[in-house]
């Protein structure tokens, strides 16, 4: 089945990840994580995400196009990446959502990805 | 026995174990149950016609599977439908042994497992392994039957969704996982026992049942000390039920049991699984509400509760698993070892939000304010008490403590008034 793993980081997550003293720890867990799930040949695709400032939500209302700026939903944690699995069930899904680094500092959820109509 | 009661009495023994052995193969708990329920309806209408079949598990097994299939080719692709095929044609279905593997351990995990909300581990696990009805578990769980069934309906659709595997955790796992459904099994006793009262003849006992899936966790994991604890601790408060009720139904405290009642049986048999349990040492709640148990057991041959040890096993117990329950008997035993005046101390630590509709504190408050004297404040607590008693027989031996209260109030209230007044009548004398 195929999982899709949701980062939720904090502002202070995002911020390490270009801070002088923190983003080195930062990254070398990040690495370490991809690797593994590589190693274990399980990813599909993936991808880190800038932080929710960088966001802009968007709404058609009928014709009109609604330009906001900002994430769609304002959580002290946001989405701040997406790595997509291929696994055989939730529980090796929770095993590699619990290995990721954002599971330690911020907060991981599990998705199934939806098999229906559009594949 | 009739067809049809054959049909139903084969239905019991392994309606749990059909639907966990199609779930586990086709993972859709929903539809396994649907196909089992189908093949059950199949055999009512066909037994008394054509006779009870050699091997009716089989017959039931192979009805289901066909029904599993119809269902799919209506619904899924290709190849989801080779897979149930393979399942038909599988060994596993091999109708002349009649043999297919037990997975209902597994079905009970699934249950009980950390994705699913934990409100409904145990009305899962009452519908999926035991059969139970919706209604019935509605009415145990005190939620209307639509509401509990719309929970029911969205976990089996998280459980298929969501792929949460039909397995027993590895070994790292599960002693954490074990103990979600340890808890969901507990909490099923518990609604068994609250339907004692007004348990409907007809239908099998819950706790017995209840007591069946223990002790089939304890049989198919065998080295996880906490699985013998609840058995253990189950058994021991089955062991007293006959010795619960007097012949004409009144409630009897377990202070006041007669101990001859107790079956000796279920208390040897708890003895000896509490001790398999403690020789792993690993320590958990279960086994100790078991050895709380064991040392309310010791009057079956003629000891003497030791209070202060049952206060040590409190204490153990509330900091590996805090509870208002735990708190409430860590009370009553301090009220036993140390007197009344240090329990009711001990209550007042607890948060009165928690205790506010919760029956066995108001009666425990009531009883330890009868102790120290104290009758208005006991009647008052009582009466409060008895508002939150599902229980008839618990309710009427409320109302008598109630009435004693109330006795001993008004007696010494009376008495202050007849001093008062002797004492009126010397003044009046007097001059």
């Amino acid at each position: 089945m195929r999982y899709a793993i949701l980062i939720y980081e904090s502002e202070t997550d995002f911020a390490s990840r270009t801070d002088q003293d923190r983003r080195e720890r930062y990254w070398a867990a990040w690495r370490t994580y991809t690797e593994a799930l590589n190693a274990a040949g399980v990813t599909r695709t993936g991808a880190a995400l800038q932080s929710a400032v960088t966001g802009t939500t968007v709404r058609m209302k009928g014709n009109v196009r609604q330009v906001q700026d900002g994430p769609y939903a304002d959580t002290k944690e946001q989405l701040g990446g997406v790595v997509l699995i291929d696994v055989p069930d939730l529980d090796t899904a929770l095993d590699w959502a619990a290995r990721c680094p954002a599971a330690a500092y911020g907060a991981v959820e599990v998705r199934p990805v939806f098999q229906g109509a559009m594949s | 026995m009739t067809a049809s009661e054959t049909a139903e009495q084969v239905a019991r023994r392994c309606y749990g174990r059909l639907v966990a052995y199609l779930a586990a193969h086709w993972r859709d708990l929903a539809a396994a149950e649907d196909a089992v329920g189908d093949a059950l309806q199949a055999a009512l209408e066909t037994w008394p016609r054509t006779g009870i079949p050699r091997k009716p598990e089989a017959w039931l097994l192979t009805v289901a599977r066909h029904k599993l299939v119809d269902e799919s080719r209506r619904e899924h692709s290709r190849e989801q439908i080779a897979e149930t095929l393979s399942l038909i044609t599988g060994k596993a279905g091999d109708e002349t042994t009649n043999l297919f593997p037990d997975e209902r351990l597994k079905l009970l995990f699934v249950c009980a497992h950390p994705a699913i909300d934990v409100t409904v581990h145990t009305p899962l696990m009452l519908q999926t392994v035991l059969g139970v009805e919706t209604a019935r578990i509605a009415s145990a769980f005190l939620v209307a039957p639509s509401a509990m069934s719309q929970r029911l309906v969205r976990a089996k659709a998280k459980i298929r969704d969501a792929g949460i595997p039909f397995e027993v955790p590895e070994q790292q796992q599960l002693a954490a996982r074990l103990d979600s459904v340890l808890a969901a099994l507990y909490v099923a006793y518990g609604a068994g026992w609250e339907e004692i009262a007004g348990a409907d003849p007809g239908e099998p006992d819950l706790v017995d049942e209840v007591l069946w899936l223990a002790r089939l966790i304890v049989e198919l994991l065998p080295d996880e000390p906490e699985a013998k604890g609840l058995l253990a601790l189950m058994l021991y408060c089955e062991a007293r039920r006959p010795a619960r009720r007097a012949p004409d139904d009144t409630f009897v405290p377990l202070s006041a049991q007669d101990t001859k009642l107790w079956s000796r049986t279920m208390l040897a048999e708890a003895e000896t699984l509490l001790f398999a349990a403690s020789r792993v040492r690993r320590l958990g709640r279960f086994q100790l509400e078991a050895a709380i148990q064991s040392a309310h057991a010791e009057r079956a041959w003629g000891g003497q509760v030791d209070w202060a040890a049952i206060v040590r096993l409190y204490e153990g117990l509330l900091t590996v698993a805090p509870s208002v329950g735990a708190s409430l008997g860590h009370a009553a035993a301090v009220a036993e070892s140390q007197g009344a005046e240090r329990a009711l101390a001990l209550l007042e630590d607890i948060p009165q939000q928690r205790v506010a509709n919760h029956q066995p504190y108001w009666a425990l408050r009531g009883h330890l304010l009868m102790s120290v004297n104290r009758p208005l404040e006991a009647w008052q607590a009582y009466e409060r008490a008895i508002v939150f008693t599902e229980d008839r027989a618990i309710g009427c031996f409320l109302a008598d403590r109630l009435v004693g209260a109330m006795e001993q109030f008004w007696d010494e209230a009376l008495e202050r008034l007849r001093q008062e007044i002797e004492r009126a009548k010397r003044q009046r004398v007097r001059p």
